[in-house]
């Protein structure tokens, strides 16, 4: 399937802002179902962005813009081919072994509550592992309440948990969290996803988790959507939690009343575009 | 404690009573001197202590935020060779952190080897998977080294730690020795005492020698702090205004393009190295903890291109936490293929069930410290305390064993101190500073001696009643 994704972010200041710093983590890369025809990253302002690779195999792009800025739009375009793996996830850049993505963060460390969930779903580690992995995907997309409202990027698993509701970006930490508490190796994916139910326009890419099992490699679970991923996914950024894959960090200096506006559009490129 | 013995080792005199060399005219000059001049000499230092301002803050004690740390008048002294062998082991010792550092953000040969077991890198709270596969400056990861080493007879001295973050402590050392050379003129001219007032031109031409490769000329050094409610703040305006560098603060830095740069008022000037005095999870917000206000959004991405060297660099404490301690010997052993010249305190890991076992049915025996902890927190000294205490910890290692490791208690060596009862033998520890740089290792002689004032204590901290002492090493 060819995918066109288009992402948008603007920022207006009321009083200018004097200097802005942003990482992007915005750029896919070529693996096994995944290919990138065409990607772009533009900036409005006039600035040198540096292409790097982080510690994790992923691609940032870093830039610096000197004020005064009233306005800046970062956007990242591109078309993606892709192809059902079934979830399994190979031919990736990986840095480190699997092992060690057993490490929990403060963002997807777990509490009593975790654990406890964890070891019932898995019947005290009696369930296969794999099943475990699926039982928990479903369970996250049946019981968990879909609310863009209660949490923000700094939630925890911890809470999001108590209060069985949050974001695809808190179903991961919850899975993360819980798969990491059963020595499963898990780690944190961001992306894009081509809804089955027509919507193009979102205000935000997506979220889910990897997970490794010794004879399957990494498989993609996706607990938003209680499907293993498909070729409706493309894979951009992989880290521990939310923070080592976030699509931007940035900071910037002075510049009063910001107002963010975000625009992600993911369709078939087969399909007439909209914009 | 109450197994305190005769068998401790003290520095000035012998089982016999007899005085060893290098403390022969210093043991004959206690003996003459009025105790009233004592007396009054040590109210002086602490006189001047308060002047100049030289405090610490404890953490955990809301009374005093402030307060000032105890000065022992009587100097501690070692002979040329003890300091000769002494030096040859902390340089050997910061030789194998850098190799291991290294190694763990690379090629990660030691698992390999099975030397280490995988966990101690990954499952490290404090390694930085930001790090892994990025190059630093020169391939040096600690510039500036405190290492804790102890003595327990003639002939030994044991590493008790190694610091390789930002260790501190390196003012009281030059601010005691200043002291002295004030109160006591008289005993420097009897004693060939090797000078530690270079330590500043020594940490400058360490810093200027691991700029990187792209800074031009003559390389600009700042020292980096987290502002003035930090424990440690006196000390970083201090070593800054030896130094003669900027002391900033993250505030005042900024990055553009792939460069740093200060602010001066003179426009932005470009930095090339930062003895940071803040911690790995402040320094950089986009890249560590996003709510952190005293760092420079952006440094990492610098330190990633090249453009500036960070010293110490991000990621040294999984060097140095009491977990990798244990097998420093080997350590050393793989890197360098050399004996360990200093000698390792025997430690049990409670990650290791057997170990762990033999820990909770001896701890009255031990010393159980925190993996992680510092500056005598999180510790329990067993045969010290009381049984409601030992259960209490025991039950604690028992929940979560990896942060924990046991020793046995060591019989600490004892210097002459000058206390409430008179002139008495206090416990010691000393911390040297080893300084690496692109050129060599520099380590002035001597260091912050730490002495425990309570009798019979072992415990030398000063956020736990500890003093210092000036350190002499005697160029004959």
């Amino acid at each position: 399937m060819r995918i066109r994704i288009a992402h948008e972010t603007v920022y207006r200041y009321d009083t200018p802002a004097t200097r802005a710093i942003q990482i992007l983590r915005l750029t896919p890369r070529n693996h096994d179902g995944q290919y990138v025809v065409r990607w772009r990253v533009e900036v409005s302002e006039d600035c040198r962005v540096e292409p790097r690779e982080d510690s994790f195999g992923n691609l940032t792009h870093t830039f610096t813009v000197d004020g005064p800025i009233s306005e800046l739009s970062v956007r990242v375009a591109g078309e993606i081919e892709t192809q059902d793996t079934h979830g399994i996830v190979r031919g990736t850049r990986e840095k480190f072994p699997a092992s060690f993505y057993l490490r929990q963060t403060d963002l997807t460390t777990p509490d009593k509550a975790i654990a406890d969930w964890a070891n019932e779903i898995s019947d005290g580690g009696r369930r296969g592992a794999l099943d475990t992995l699926h039982a928990m995907q479903s369970h996250i997309y049946s019981n968990f309440k879909f609310d863009v409202e209660a949490t923000a990027p700094s939630t925890t698993a911890q809470q999001a948990f108590a209060n069985q509701h949050g974001v695809c970006q808190d179903y991961a930490h919850i899975f993360c969290s819980a798969a990491r508490y059963l020595k499963i190796p898990a780690r944190y994916v961001g992306g894009y996803f081509l809804r089955g139910d027509g919507v193009v326009h979102t205000e935000s890419g997506h979220a889910w988790t990897e997970a490794f099992l010794p004879d399957l490699g990494w498989i993609a679970f996706d607990p938003a959507n209680g499907i293993c991923a498909t070729e409706a996914h493309v894979r951009v950024a992989t880290g521990l939690d939310y923070l080592g894959a976030a699509p931007v960090r940035g900071t910037r200096y002075g510049g009063l009343g910001e107002a963010m506006d975000v625009k992600v559009s993911v369709d078939q490129a087969s399909r007439q575009s909209q914009q | 404690m109450s197994s305190r013995t005769p068998s401790f080792f003290d520095e000035m005199r012998a089982p016999d009573g007899s005085v060893r060399p290098a403390y022969q005219q210093l043991a004959h000059w206690l003996d003459t001197v009025p105790k009233d001049v004592l007396d009054y000499r040590r109210k002086e230092a602490e006189f001047i202590f308060r002047r100049i301002g030289i405090t610490f803050a404890v953490y955990g004690d809301a009374a005093s935020t402030e307060r000032l740390i105890p000065f022992d008048i009587i100097p501690r002294i070692l002979n040329r060779g003890e300091w000769q062998k002494l030096s040859r082991g902390l340089e050997q010792r910061v030789k194998a952190l850098n190799a291991y550092l290294h190694d763990a953000y690379n090629k990660r040969e030691i698992l390999r080897a099975g030397i280490v077991p995988e966990e101690l890198i990954f499952g490290n709270p404090v390694f930085r998977p930001e790090m892994n596969g990025q190059q630093v400056p020169h391939n040096i990861y600690v510039m500036i080294a405190g290492i804790d080493v102890v003595r327990v007879d003639p002939d030994n001295f044991y590493v008790l730690e190694d610091n390789a973050r930002v260790p501190s402590g390196v003012s009281y050392m030059l601010e005691n020795r200043e002291i002295m050379l004030r109160l006591f003129p008289e005993l420097f001219i009897d004693h060939p005492v090797a000078p530690v007032e270079n330590y500043a031109d020594d940490l400058l031409a360490t810093l200027k020698s691991v700029a990187p490769l792209t800074s031009s000329g003559d390389p600009t050094v700042v020292l980096m702090t987290p502002g003035i409610y930090n424990s440690a703040y006196y000390e970083h305006s201090f070593l800054a205004d030896k130094l003669g560098c900027e002391l900033v603060e993250g505030r005042d830095m900024f990055v553009k393009g792939d460069m740093l740069y200060m602010r001066t008022t003179e426009g932005p000037k470009r930095v090339d190295v930062i003895y940071r005095r803040v911690d790995d999870d402040f320094i950089d917000p986009l890249v560590f903890r996003p709510d952190s206000m005293l760092g420079v959004p952006g440094l990492m991405s610098v330190y990633q291109a090249g453009n500036v060297t960070l010293a110490n660099a991000v990621g040294t404490g999984i060097a140095d936490d009491k977990a990798v301690y244990s097998y420093m010997p080997d350590i050393i052993k793989f890197y360098l293929g050399e004996e360990p010249i200093l000698k390792n305190v025997e430690t049990y890991r409670c990650r290791e069930p057997d170990q762990l076992k033999y820990v909770l049915e001896n701890i009255d025996k031990l010393v159980v410290k925190e993996v992680h902890g510092s500056g005598g927190y999180g510790m329990l000294i067993g045969p010290a305390a009381d049984k409601k205490t030992i259960e209490a910890f025991a039950a604690k290692v028992k929940a979560a064993p990896d942060g924990f490791i046991a020793q046995p208690t060591l019989a600490l060596s004892t210097c002459p101190t000058f206390v409430e009862e008179g002139i008495a033998p206090r416990h010691v520890d000393l911390r040297p500073f080893v300084l690496t740089g692109r050129d060599k290792v520099r380590i002035v002689p001597g260091g912050l001696t730490r002495v425990a004032l309570s009798k019979g204590s072992l415990v030398v901290n000063s956020s736990q009643g500890g003093g210092t002492k000036d350190t002499w090493v005697l160029d004959r």
